[in-house]
């Protein structure tokens, strides 16, 4: 059986999360699993499940040069505006 | 008035009894099924039709003693749902039977003149759609699935098919006559209720074994709580 990876979006409006992996034969099994598995406590409004061969991953090798140099560059991060007070999921 | 399952008419004793004894033998796959995710979905199946049951018995009488304190000769479900497990290709194909018996025996009901009984039905509904995917997809991928596979759900159809009549309606054979093709298993000419195999029913030749075990703490200590 195949690995796949689950991704939920608990409601409208948000984006879709992993939430973990499973086995399946087919896609068709793999997201009656991932109904099964993952969302049985009413966690979910659409489920993806993606073969997880199909997941380019970086090598964490790279981590060097791919994520440290964000590290030092403060001016990235939106932390010189005023946030709303009621602004959600933000 | 003897029960009946047809499902046009359903009688609620039947569809409670059948729901509640098809959810016991679901569970006894419960840590044993081929897969976790499959234990997972199986027990969320076995659930839902024991809430079903469940919101039956509460229109019947009182829920423990219809659950716990009946003997087997005044049981109402199909012989077929307490036939004891097969393998787990011959369990998903008597699953579908029945799911294919319930897709159209909970819109029947839908339309009852109890508030209860409606309200159970219109949730049942839409737990069984997903019970019926489940079921046929299963029964369709290990009927056209490996060549063991494939004789195996022969083997399920052979010993089951005798045991349908108790859900067989044109409509129940012609969704099932389906659903076989799909799967590439020669669906066997209709049962009707009068090919003689049928009395079986009342006599319920496995129903006193799976009681045995399944009411045996109830019985052991009556009205106890925790």
């Amino acid at each position: 059986m195949q690995l796949w990876e689950v991704f939920v979006r608990a409601r409208a409006g948000l984006h879709h999360q992993h939430v973990g992996s499973l086995h399946a034969v087919d896609a068709e099994m793999a997201l009656e699993n991932a109904r099964d598995v993952f969302t049985r406590r009413g966690e979910a409004a659409s489920i993806w499940v993606v073969p997880s061969a199909q997941i380019v991953a970086s090598d964490p090798d790279d981590a060097g040069e791919l994520f440290e140099p964000a590290m030092d560059k403060v001016y990235r991060h939106p932390t010189f505006y005023e946030v709303p007070d009621g602004v959600a999921n933000l | 008035m003897s029960p009946t399952s047809d499902p046009a008419a359903p009688d609620i004793r039947v569809v409670a009894d059948a729901s509640f004894i098809a959810s016991h033998r679901l569970t006894e796959w419960v840590s044993s099924a081929p897969t976790m995710e499959e234990d997972v979905a199986i027990a969320n199946i076995a659930l839902d039709l024991l809430g079903q049951a469940r919101g039956l018995f509460g229109v019947l009488g009182d829920e423990d003693q219809l659950a716990y304190f009946r003997d087997a000769s005044d049981w109402h479900n199909p012989v077929i749902c307490e036939l004891p497990n097969g393998d787990f290709g011959h369990t998903m194909l008597r699953q579908l039977f029945l799911d294919v018996w319930l897709s159209q025996v909970w819109p029947a009901l839908a339309d009852s003149d109890d508030e209860t009984v409606r309200g159970v039905a219109e949730k049942a509904i839409k737990e069984n759609a997903y019970h019926l995917r489940h079921s046929s997809a299963w029964v369709v991928r290990l009927g056209d699935g490996t060549d063991e596979s494939h004789q195996r759900m022969l083997a399920a159809l052979d010993e089951l098919w005798p045991h349908s009549e108790a859900f067989a309606s044109d409509a129940w054979y012609a969704a099932i006559s389906q659903l076989l093709t799909d799967a590439t298993l020669p669906p066997p000419p209709p049962r009707t209720r009068f090919d003689g195999e049928r009395g079986n029913d009342a006599q319920h030749p496995w129903l006193p074994e799976l009681l045995d075990h399944m009411q045996s703490l109830a019985r052991a200590h009556p009205g106890a709580t925790w």
